[in-house]
């Protein structure tokens, strides 16, 4: 086979990338699970743990570039090396949204959460499954996958109008909650845009298997929601 | 604009029929140039076959001359051409190819290497005759070899060497010089560069070479008729230093002689000096086919 | 002592001249053991010049003369005490048009084996002249033929072949002058591919105009420069791995150089 060298670094920088979204899902799992439980300790590591994905980030980029450099690459190729651009951009957020909600946990500091959290734990999970999977498809080149995966963003979105319905009740009630609930509606809309992330890396393994580029757009039920 | 096209509509077109009618004219005069030379040699060819293949029977291998155009033979002839060849080639073709390899090979390319080349280009110029004088002194003479067969070799020796020269110098100059490099490259010297290569693969160009060459010798007369050569032997060769004839020699003794027959007999004899120099050439072309390299 | 065994090849202050004419200019360059090294630049800036220089093969030119030093290992090949054939024996030469010997396919890789000294059986020198062709990608293709003549392989063929018979006499270093560039593109690939299998065992150099192949194959790269438009001196304006070269070169004229703007 021609070109073996070239192939062989092109597999290197689709493990690196997979690699680099499993680190973020476990940044963003652990950084739900530090704000449940209140382990700022956690959260300090969380964000300790940003920095190696920027790292990595930049090194992904860096290879990615030399590849276009010095070996022209062509069709599924060139798809592949701008994919694996966009995807790391991704995941780079995904983790700074991890990062976020670490910080959130970290400024609430001894006071105590507004209510337990269930739904936020539960977006995390959902979020982190298409996470998962999405990156699965993306390493199979599973195109199928890939358009399926968009679709459960509607339970991300339909938790986190739950959670915004919920705390608002609880600011309703007792105004004194409004700084703590805000943390927790930043931290739910964190996740819910994690879910949206996932959604381009999806859109992304399309481009690279078909050659087509086109956004999946969720329904627009979100807005009507809060209306 | 409407210059142009006036130009486009009228001119070009009877031009083309012109040019072609031209083109065709040449293509007659070369056909009938080419027609009226194998005309000619056909003309030879089948004059001198007429002539000469009644005569074509052993007694003209095994007869010497005589007085009698029946007991009549190439024998001594024969005798004298082929040792003749075989002394000149022993002779020519180490010095020759040996020559020429220096020359090409490990001369220094200086004024006197120069001189050297353009004036053995001058000599394979040189009309035989003149050969034919000097082997009359130097040999002969000088040597006082007297008219004898080791003359004559001598002799055509000088007449073919430049042309054997040139011929080897070719031949080398063929081989392209990339081969020399990869052999270089590979840690060889130029003697073993030389050896295993640029002469290995100019040999088959030298070989050539020499069996042209030679056949242009077995064809000369003026020079063997100067340093002595004989028309009439009637004895076999004995040794080199002994007196000889050579084919052609006898051929035009014969056509000398008033008696019809004896023409006839000389016409056989051609027969024969052309079968040797086909052969010769067909040898010459057989080899280059087999052996030359497509570079 | 790290640094010694770092560069295999090293050259000081050379200067290489073709009678009063300066080809190429004041080269300090250290050439990475193991690596593909390429150098590449405008035409008629002095690469090939360079390269010959590496093996002493510029010496066959006439007027070629030397300044300066080549270390090779630490020694200076162009001491008088060092004689050019034992050079060539360990830094071997790949040409640009494919020059495979008139000869077998087996006594093209036969001939430098003899004449460097093997001195084995015909069975040891079978094996040599197999092994040497499975390291070449060649000996699948012509397992069968070994008796044919080098010339009726086509010219990717050739190509490797002549790749085999610089590699059986086992060098240290493969120079190669623009060795794809008479062939067609998959055959350039099948070249390349061996090129990279090659660096485990050898060190190449590879002068190419190619500037796309020097970046695909390629460890390290030297930019060859002439000095100026009057000056026709080519020298290596800048020498660097070629991840940098490509995506970012530290001197402007490289950098115009590969993005194509050079006039």
């Amino acid at each position: 086979m021609l070109r073996k060298t070239f192939s062989q670094e092109l597999q290197q920088l689709r493990d690196n990338t997979v690699e680099l979204g499993q680190i973020v899902q476990k940044m963003i799992f652990q950084s739900v699970q530090a704000l449940k439980y209140r382990d700022i300790q956690a959260s300090h590591e969380i964000l300790e743990l940003d920095k190696e994905v920027n790292r990595r980030r930049f090194e992904i980029e860096n290879q990615a570039l030399v590849l276009i450099a010095t070996q022209q690459p062509m069709a599924y190729d060139l798809r592949l090396i701008a994919s694996i651009l966009e995807i790391a951009g991704e995941l780079e957020r995904i983790g700074d949204y991890a990062k976020g909600i670490a910080h959130i946990n970290i400024r609430m500091g001894d006071e105590p959460l507004v209510k337990p959290l269930i739904d936020i734990p539960r977006m995390a999970e959902k979020s982190c499954d298409m996470l998962n999977r999405a990156l699965q498809a993306f390493l199979q080149e599973d195109e199928q996958s890939a358009r399926s995966i968009p679709a459960e963003d509607d339970e991300v979105d339909a938790l986190y109008i739950q959670v915004y319905r919920e705390l608002i009740t609880y600011v309703i009630q007792d105004p004194t909650t409004i700084e703590r609930a805000n943390w927790l509606l930043w931290a739910a809309h964190n996740l819910e845009r994690v879910a949206d992330r996932v959604t381009n890396i999806c859109e992304r393994t399309i481009y690279v298997t078909s050659g087509v580029m086109k956004e999946i757009s969720s329904s627009d039920d979100e807005f009507k929601a809060l209306q | 604009m409407s210059a142009i096209s006036s130009l486009r509509d009228v001119t070009f077109e009877q031009q083309l029929a012109l040019r072609q009618r031209r083109g065709k004219v040449l293509e007659v005069i070369a056909f009938f140039s080419i027609l009226l030379g194998i005309a000619m040699l056909l003309t030879l060819l089948v004059d001198v076959t007429l002539d000469g293949l009644p005569w074509l029977r052993p007694q003209l291998f095994t007869e010497f001359p005589s007085r009698f155009p029946e007991k009549s033979g190439l024998r001594s002839a024969l005798q004298g051409s082929i040792w003749l060849m075989v002394f000149t080639a022993l002779m020519v073709i180490p010095i020759g190819v040996g020559a020429g390899i220096y020359l090409e090979e490990f001369a220094p390319k200086n004024r006197l290497t120069e001189f050297i080349e353009i004036n053995i280009a001058n000599l394979a110029g040189v009309p035989s005759i003149i050969y034919g004088l000097l082997g009359l002194g130097l040999f002969v003479r000088g040597l006082g070899l007297g008219r004898s067969l080791l003359a004559g070799a001598l002799t055509m020796t000088l007449l073919v060497l430049p042309i054997i020269i040139v011929t080897t110098r070719e031949a080398i100059r063929a081989v392209p010089r990339s081969i020399r490099l990869a052999a270089l490259a590979l840690g060889a010297n130029e003697w073993e560069t030389a050896r295993d290569h640029v002469l290995v693969y100019s040999m088959p160009a030298i070989l050539t070479g020499v069996i042209l060459a030679m056949s242009r010798a077995i064809g000369e007369t003026a020079p063997l008729i100067t340093i002595g050569a004989l028309t009439y032997i009637a004895f076999d060769l004995r040794g080199p230093l002994d007196i000889f004839t050579v084919l052609p020699i006898q051929i035009f003794n014969w056509v000398s002689l008033p008696q019809k027959d004896f023409q006839s007999l000389s016409a056989a004899g051609i027969i024969i000096l052309l079968a040797l120099l086909l052969s010769m050439n067909a040898v010459a072309i057989w080899l280059r086919n087999r052996l030359f390299i497509r570079w | 002592m790290n640094e010694n065994h770092q560069y295999i090849l090293e050259t000081r202050n050379l200067n290489l001249y073709y009678g009063d004419f300066l080809a190429v200019a004041d080269v300090n360059l250290k050439i990475p053991r193991n690596k593909i090294t390429a150098i590449i630049g405008p035409s008629g800036c002095g690469k090939s010049t360079l390269l010959r220089a590496f093996n002493r093969m510029n010496e066959l030119v006439p007027t070629a003369r030397t300044e300066g030093e080549i270390l090779f290992n630490n020694e200076n090949i162009y001491d008088p005490s060092i004689d050019p054939v034992e050079v060539r024996r360990r830094i071997g030469m790949v040409f640009q048009k494919p020059n495979p010997f008139p000869k077998s396919i087996y006594e093209n890789i036969a001939w430098g084996l003899r004449i460097n000294g093997f001195k084995g059986s015909k069975s040891e020198l079978d094996d040599l002249v197999e092994k040497t062709l499975k390291d070449a990608a060649l000996w699948d293709e012509v397992k069968d033929k070994l008796d044919q003549s080098g010339l009726s392989l086509s010219g990717g063929q050739q190509q490797r072949l002549c790749i085999a018979r610089a590699i059986a006499i086992r060098p240290e270093v493969i120079l190669m002058d623009e060795p794809a560039s008479a062939l067609d593109p998959i055959a350039t690939l099948r070249i390349e591919e061996l090129m990279q299998e090659l660096k485990k065992n050898y060190t190449i150099i590879i002068v190419t105009h190619n500037m796309q192949q020097a970046a695909r194959v390629s460890d390290y790269t030297a930019m060859m420069m002439l000095l100026n438009h009057e000056v026709r001196s080519g020298t290596v304006i800048e020498f660097d791995r070629t991840e940098t070269i490509f995506t970012n070169p530290k001197d402007k004229r490289t950098q115009d150089y590969v993005t194509g703007r050079f006039g």
